[in-house]
């Protein structure tokens, strides 16, 4: 049987709408799922006081600390490594059998499972390194879980900056370091901050590294050696020690509220720098 | 006159290839050399040879003597950021940074530490002027360099060499894409310009190096067939292939 053109059209299009209409859908039926039976429970009590009773009642206080200290270390440390990795493996290195091994392990390590890299770090920083279950051993392992993605994306937005702009730099007498600076970065950062987003995203959701390296303390941390408990732990405790499902999806609707804010300043704020240069 | 740039039996390889053909040639104090060739016959490739952006490329490879006031730009000792600062290049196609004109004019001084707003705001207008542009912009310096026009674009190129007050100009066809009047108001630009810096004018234009040019070099695939005065380049040409060339029987 053949298929006209036309047909073929209609075909494509139809099926190119309808994936894009159950995404959407999907996305929206989540959100909508979890904000409903989590925003009754949300209060500002609820994001303020601490847990009762194992956080059978209560509010979450301490787990939002974790939750923002510990993606916080992991991106004080993510972000410059990364972003030096990749300045270096684009701009100072010449394209080698070595660089491609190089973004081929990065690639590798960008797809292994979470709890790999949880794994990882309870044997690494908990125990060979003696920092047992604490905010630094849960950062740094959240820090080498997202190193890849922030490589990688950094990597590409570096090389779609036009080869021509570094050679009008260079002719106007800028060393290499400074055409970096004062070109390559400024017009990569969309592609950067994308990297970042989606880093910070990953480590204020992920739950199966930090548990094992972290541990899940109620207490409020008093340094980066205690242990502490962040949201989506909080959340994956409450829901399978079927503690308070009601608290569960408090804690999940806040965990959702945060990471689009975060995302929403973080685009407003590219787009300001944007603006801003020209 | 004195010689500012000396060239002998300078050979460029791509990729083991060569390109020029053992190139002598002097360039004079205070001239405009113009040089002119066909499509393909190194003329860039000699151009980025002076200001050493070739070797930014791969499979770069040169032989013989590229000199500036005596001193070998080729040599381990010479400092390539330092000798880009006096040896400015505008490209062929206009490429503004993405910034605005003012910080494209500025681009190269800042990055010689001159930090002095009052300073940099002379330095904008001096080479915007001589650049023939600074009318046209003088009230929207904060506009992207990405929104002028192609003509505009070229000067504003010029002018950020010039900001820089470099010894050399080399200008690499910078009207082939360009419009007659800005054609014109670049070509008015160099003429006032040789009195103070030494140019030398790649163009795909033999007319535009007999209006503009006090001496002419023809290169054709990869070999300096002849250079002299314009006059007598363009009058009374020595060799057959470069009559035959600027009348027009080829290239
Ligand atoms: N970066 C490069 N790598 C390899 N070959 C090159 C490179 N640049 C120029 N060439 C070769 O050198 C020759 C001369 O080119 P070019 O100097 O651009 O000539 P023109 O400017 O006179 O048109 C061309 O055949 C071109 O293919
Ligand atoms: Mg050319």
């Amino acid at each position: 049987m053949i298929i006209s053109p036309k047909n073929m059209q209609r075909g494509v299009v139809s099926i190119l709408t309808a994936a894009t209409a159950i995404t959407v859908l999907i996305l929206i039926f989540i959100i909508f799922f979890i904000l409903e039976k989590g925003l009754p429970v949300l209060s500002l009590n609820f994001l303020t006081t601490n847990p009762q009773d194992m956080g059978k009642s209560g509010g979450i206080f301490p787990t939002i600390i974790g939750t923002i200290l510990l993606p916080a270390i992991a991106l004080l440390i993510a972000i410059p490594l990364g972003i030096f990795t990749s300045v270096y493996l684009c701009e100072y290195t010449k394209e080698t059998i070595i660089t491609k091994i190089i973004r081929f392990a990065t690639d590798c390590l960008a797809g292994i499972p979470s709890i790999i890299f949880g794994l990882f770090g309870y044997i690494f920083f908990v125990n060979t390194l003696e920092m047992g279950w604490s905010i630094l051993s849960g950062g740094l392992t959240l820090a080498v879980m997202v190193l890849p993605t922030i490589i990688r994306t950094s990597e590409e937005a570096i090389r779609s900056v036009p080869q021509i702009y570094r050679q009008v730099s260079f002719s106007l007498g800028a060393s290499r370091w400074q055409t970096v600076k004062k070109v390559v970065l400024p017009n990569a950062l969309p592609g950067i901050v994308t990297g970042v987003m989606l880093s910070i995203g990953r480590s204020i959701g992920e739950t199966a590294a930090v548990i094992f390296t972290a541990g899940s303390s109620l207490r409020i941390p008093t340094s980066l050696f205690d242990s502490v408990r962040t949201m989506s732990v909080h959340f994956y405790i409450l829901a399978r020690e079927g503690l308070s499902n009601q608290n569960a999806y408090g804690t999940a609707a806040a965990l959702i509220i945060a990471v689009l804010i975060i995302n929403i300043l973080a685009y407003w704020t590219m787009h300001r720098f944007i603006a801003k240069r020209n | 006159m004195a010689n500012k740039i000396e060239i002998e039996n300078f050979s460029v390889y791509w990729n083991a290839e060569r390109y020029l053909n053992s190139i002598s040639l002097e360039v004079k104090m205070n001239e405009i050399l113009g040089i002119i060739g066909p499509s393909g016959s190194g003329k860039t490739t000699f151009l980025r040879s002076i200001n050493r952006m070739n070797e930014l490329e791969t499979g770069f490879k040169h032989e013989g003597l590229l000199s500036m006031d005596g001193n070998d730009i080729y040599s381990p000792d010479t400092d390539v950021v330092l000798l880009r600062k006096k040896i400015g290049i505008v490209f062929a196609m206009p490429v503004p940074l993405p910034m605005s004109i003012y910080e494209n004019v500025v681009y190269g001084v800042r990055l010689s530490g001159i930090r002095n707003k009052q300073k940099l705001d002379e330095l904008v207008e001096r080479s915007l002027t001589e650049a023939y542009l600074w009318n046209e912009v003088k009230d929207r310096l904060n506009i992207s360099g990405l929104r002028l026009s192609g003509g505009q674009q070229q000067r504003l190129c010029l002018a950020r060499v010039l900001a820089m007050e470099p010894e050399v100009i080399l200008l690499d066809e910078p009207t082939s894409g360009l419009d007659p009047i800005s054609t014109a108001k670049i070509e008015d630009a160099l003429n006032e310009l040789k009195s103070k810096y030494t140019i030398i004018l790649v163009t795909n234009n033999t007319k535009q190096a007999a209006r503009v040019a006090d001496r002419t070099g023809f290169f054709l695939m990869g070999d300096l067939i002849e250079i002299g005065d314009t006059r007598k380049v363009f009058t009374s040409p020595v060799k057959k292939e470069t009559d035959d060339y600027i009348t027009g029987r080829f290239g």
